[in-house]
């Protein structure tokens, strides 16, 4: 599709308290640009369509490759990362930039991700190894588990499932796929598994695993492919066994 | 913690345990039982008969039918209002199934309760017999019969829909394909039982 400006609508914030209003940018088409080297160009001239400069958009990135998340916001409506965005690969135009609603503005496109990093904390999302003594070396992860951990651990923290799921909002204290993703993960490790049934406890509470409804709207959504609907339905059979040896065993 | 918040594992788990077993049984045996109908006036009040003379008739309706009914429905009720529902973003088939589960819990609980009040309260209090002449008469009306089929079909639909959720929600069906097939073979069994019990209405016209 040729074109010769790309048009952008943003939807802009100036701080986390401020309330939001959108902005729309027509910046000259290059071919294969994305949507982050098209907010770099927009920097370069921070000019809106109505010719009155502005403040530059803020925006996240880092890896420019899919692998770190920081990128995501909602292109067109849908959550993805900006940086695997292409722009001759969008047909609509304007192209709508917001950002990940679920989570909190700090400055137009850019949002805190941190309650994921709480929650992995809250999952022990880590395979404990630090001890005061050499522990040698540890077992290995049998090949055919291997593979599908691979899987699990491609997440980037991005934020995409947790946009799309509908129990997970302010309204429900839902944890959410991401970090139940990751209890699977670590639980497959050989060395993780020791700290397993911590794990499950983690999410057997209120907004724990239980609260999943289903919708399967995370698995759709998740850039790196990873199965969340298997990693909940798998860790459904580990928690109810699990529960039930919680209470015959108290 | 409280009591509610201590136990959420569990009370979530027989909230979902309930809704199969019993009062997904008994939904699969009521309309079997009404199916009857299309045998005619004589087949059904005998099947009527039957069950009300079964030993502990009370205790099964209020322990097995009642009580679980109104655990499911009003727990259930708290489940759909922390839902936010986004089908015209993200409009998945799965996630449209997640929406109208939603909304046919709360049809059906409306249908619930207006049909036990209707034919097994009202007909216990005033001492009166529910027979096929009173279903006859109970249906006569176009837009009672409407209602009737509605309700019929959003239990259905919970039912067969909920079965799935449940198999997943207690780790049976783990994988993709697992899932999917098992998303066919429920909702074979929706329309099955659908059939089943628009069948056992339609004898009532
Ligand atoms: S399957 Fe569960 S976690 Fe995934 S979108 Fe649906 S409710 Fe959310
Ligand atoms: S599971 Fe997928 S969508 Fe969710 S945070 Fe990880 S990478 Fe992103
Ligand atoms: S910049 Fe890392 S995912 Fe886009």
């Amino acid at each position: 599709m040729s074109r010769e400006f790309i048009h952008l609508k943003v939807k802009r914030q100036d701080t986390a308290e401020t309330s939001a209003y959108w902005e729309e940018f027509k910046i000259p088409y290059k071919p294969n640009m994305n949507v982050v080297s098209v907010l770099m160009e927009l920097r370069k001239n921070p000019v809106n369509v109505e010719g009155r400069k502005t403040n530059p958009v803020v925006w996240e990135c880092n890896c420019l490759e899919e692998v770190c998340g920081a990128c995501s916001m909602r292109i067109n409506g849908m959550p993805r990362q900006a940086c695997s965005a292409l722009i001759d690969k969008i047909e609509k135009s304007p192209i709508v930039l917001e950002p990940l609603h679920k989570f909190p503005v700090i400055r137009d496109l850019k949002v805190d991700r941190q309650v994921m990093f709480d929650y992995l904390r809250k999952i022990t999302g880590w395979v404990n190894i630090d001890g005061s003594w050499e522990l040698g070396r540890g077992p290995r992860f049998p090949e055919k588990d291997r593979q599908w951990a691979y899987q699990l651990s491609r997440c980037m923290t991005c934020g995409c499932c947790l946009e799309s799921c509908p129990n997970y909002s302010e309204r429900s204290p839902f944890i959410g796929p991401q970090a139940i993703n990751q209890v699977r993960l670590f639980n497959a490790h050989p060395i993780g598994q020791m700290d397993r049934e911590k794990r499950l406890d983690a999410i057997m509470g209120v907004g724990g695993i239980t609260d999943c409804g289903n919708a399967q709207n995370c698995a759709r959504a998740c850039p790196k492919e990873i199965p969340l609907t298997v990693s909940i339905a798998d860790l459904n059979k580990d928690t109810t066994l699990y529960g039930m040896k919680r209470w015959l065993y108290k | 913690m409280s009591v509610l918040e201590k136990n959420h594992f569990f009370i979530r788990k027989l909230h979902s345990l309930f809704g199969v077993i019993p009062v997904g049984l008994f939904l699969l045996e009521h309309l079997y039982t009404n199916s009857f109908a299309t045998q005619g006036a004589a087949s059904y009040n005998s099947k009527i008969e039957f069950l009300q003379s079964l030993s502990y008739v009370l205790y099964i309706e209020v322990f097995l039918i009642i009580l679980p009914i109104l655990f499911h429905a009003f727990y259930g009720l708290y489940v759909v209002y922390i839902a936010k529902n986004n089908v015209l973003r993200y409009s998945y088939y799965r996630n449209w199934a997640f929406y109208l589960q939603r909304i046919t819990a709360l049809i059906t609980l409306v249908f619930v309760l207006y049909h036990l009040w209707a034919l097994r309260i009202s007909s216990a209090l005033l001492g009166t017999e529910v027979t096929f002449n009173t279903m006859v008469q109970h249906l006569s009306n176009p837009g009672m019969f409407a209602f009737y089929v509605i309700g019929l079909l959003s239990a259905t639909f919970h039912f067969a829909n909920g079965l799935w959720a449940f198999f997943i929600n207690w780790g049976i069906a783990v994988g993709v394909k697992a899932q999917q097939v098992l998303g066919w073979v429920t909702g074979i069994l929706f329309v099955i039982l659908s059939i089943m019990g628009l069948q056992g209405l339609f004898a009532f016209l």
